[in-house]
């Protein structure tokens, strides 16, 4: 196989994001800038923005969700960068992956010492059946045309591998509950509340109305309860999936060779891949994501380290039953295990391979746009120790990934960084 | 026979008629459903129309509760779900439809595997008549 390589090394120089949630009162360039305030703030040696020398922003469909295009010059307007230049990608949930990747490959080719990625997307403003037809753009149009939703088609998903694993429903729960156990520890969580704490809540506030308490006596009694967890598109159900988000999020490349007078702790960009998927007719598998498998093929060619060597990631996880087969699909488990990973406990924080401490877009939130450079703000605070009560408690820390998904599989990203 | 391209407006052209049609590459003999005007295998475009027999086995399925608008303007919703899915053709390809026949509100009645035939439901879309598919046990 061909051996891939940057141009030049390419490093994360800063990072922030905002906290993800449903903005009554921000909008998108709000949100944005609080973003961006964070990131220049979290150079360790000091960051004037003037250094930036151009933009890549992801965003999925604002087009959509607020009747606006072209964000890539707003944004650059916002943070005082034009004229310089300013490029918006899409690819749908995975769109700040992609500008994740092409800042990485302006720095690498040489043109730019320094850019700003990053993605946005404000999407709570609409109603959910507005979100849902919005995020049924980037389905495939046979699907659409039929009735398929994003929920649906992870549930077409789910059912043949449910047939073709033995898995069930109850083994979805274990992802939801794991996810959820993370997101009290982080405060950019859109939902920071153990499914524990949800249920209590729940029982809590019907004794306090005066109704029959429920009588779940733990998160899987909870989980099972169709008037608690009500099927959105069978097997997917409500804590299935993750939320509608608002959220922003950005981080500062720079050449590897000049990354040493902002920090002494950057982040190299070891392994970058990416892949394109397509439709269920077409698709050689219903239970696994090509697209993804041939992002990791990419990253874990040009890196030269195994999936064993990883030692967490977040993985996208829009649908719960996305996590367990994209960690299979990453290398993480063996074709048919990933269920049983999660099951025996492995993908916990204090797991073999932690999955998702963020929490997940489950519990974290999704803002589309912004989802991938979120994720990577995650490896980021982990690598540099920085991740306070989440942070993973492995001896030499040195290397996170974070893989993307966009559509339903249409773009995904799988992205490796080093802590040296 | 009329030269028809090998695209979507075409494919559902055909639809309307009642007849499911892939495209089959003359240089490999590949076969796709829906029709491909470039051959994925072989990047031959010769291509020629071939009518699937409209059976084969259901592959995955989902029965959805939050439908997009124009299946609650069916009459779809939370109580009255409807099912999805993915039809392995006898030709060996795949296809999405509707799955009719089945109780939705019983997901777990409804069998990856079990062999289904096509039907052609319809409906109207801007005064156009717009045929898809759906399938129900053979």
């Amino acid at each position: 196989m061909k051996k891939r390589k940057l141009g030049r090394g390419v490093a994360v120089i800063g990072a922030g994001m905002t906290k993800f949630g449903m903005y009554k009162n921000k909008d998108s360039k709000d949100l944005f800038a609080e973003a961006f305030n964070e990131t220049i703030a979290s150079v360790d040696k000091g960051f004037d923005p003037n250094e930036i020398e151009a933009l890549y922003l992801g965003n999925f469909s604002n087009d959509f969700f607020v009747h606006q295009s072209h964000w890539a010059p707003l944004i650059s307007d916002l943070i005082g960068l034009s004229p310089k230049p300013a490029t918006r990608t899409e690819g749908a949930c995975a769109s700040s992956a992609l500008a994740f990747r092409e800042g990485v490959f302006a720095i690498a080719s040489g043109f730019y010492d320094i850019v700003l990625v990053g993605g946005v997307e404000e999407m709570s403003k609409t109603s959910t059946e507005e979100v849902a037809e919005g995020l049924a753009l980037a389905t495939v149009p046979y699907e659409g045309r039929v009735g398929f939703t994003f929920p649906g088609v992870f549930g077409v998903i789910a059912t043949a591998y449910f047939a073709k694993y033995g898995a069930s429903h109850r083994d979805l729960m274990n992802v939801t509950i794991k996810s959820h156990n993370n997101a009290p520890l982080n405060p950019k969580a859109q939902i920071p509340f153990t499914i524990r704490e949800m249920m209590n809540t729940k029982i809590e506030r019907a004794k306090g109305k005066g109704r029959p308490a429920p009588q779940w006596k733990d998160e899987i009694e909870f989980l099972s309860d169709l008037s608690a967890n009500p099927p959105v598109a069978w097997p997917m159900h409500l804590y299935d999936c993750c939320p509608i988000s608002d959220g922003a999020s950005c981080m500062i490349l720079a050449a590897e060779e000049i990354a040493g007078n902002f920090t002494d702790k950057p982040l190299n960009v070891i392994g970058i891949g990416q892949g394109s998927g397509r439709g269920f007719h077409s698709a050689k598998s219903l239970t696994s994501f090509e697209a993804t498998q041939n992002a990791a093929k990419e990253a874990y060619g040009m890196s030269g380290i195994k999936p064993e060597d990883i030692q967490f990631s977040e993985v996208h996880d829009c649908f719960s039953i996305a996590e367990i087969i994209h960690t299979e699909d990453l290398g993480f488990f063996k074709k048919g295990e990933g269920y049983k990973a999660v099951r025996d406990g492995l993908t916990r924080l204090d797991g073999p391979m932690p999955v998702n401490t963020s929490g997940g877009l489950k519990s974290k939130g999704h803002p589309v746009g912004a989802t991938g450079t979120s994720q990577l703000v995650e490896v980021w605070k982990q690598l540099r120790n920085e991740a306070g009560e989440r942070q993973v408690k492995k001896k030499n820390l040195r290397i996170g990934a974070a893989h993307n998904l966009g559509g339903t599989g249409g773009t995904c990203t799988f992205t490796i960084l080093e802590r040296r | 026979m009329e030269k028809k391209i090998f695209s979507d407006i075409e494919y559902n052209e055909y639809l309307n008629k009642k007849k499911l049609m892939g495209s089959k590459c003359k240089k490999c003999g590949s076969l796709f459903t829906p029709p491909r005007p470039i051959c994925i295998d072989c990047y031959g475009t010769d291509m020629e129309w071939i009518e699937m027999k409209g059976t084969g086995k259901l592959a995955a399925f989902t029965c959805i509760s939050i439908g997009p608008p124009f299946m609650i303007k069916e009459g779809f919703d939370r109580k009255h779900p409807y099912c999805v899915g993915v039809v392995e053709l006898d030709e060996g390809t795949k296809v999405d439809a509707r799955i009719e026949g089945i109780d939705p509100g019983k997901p777990e009645t409804i069998k990856v595997g079990m062999p289904l035939a096509v039907k052609y439901l319809h409906r109207e879309k801007k005064g156009e008549k717009l045929t898809y598919l759906a399938f129900e046990p053979a």
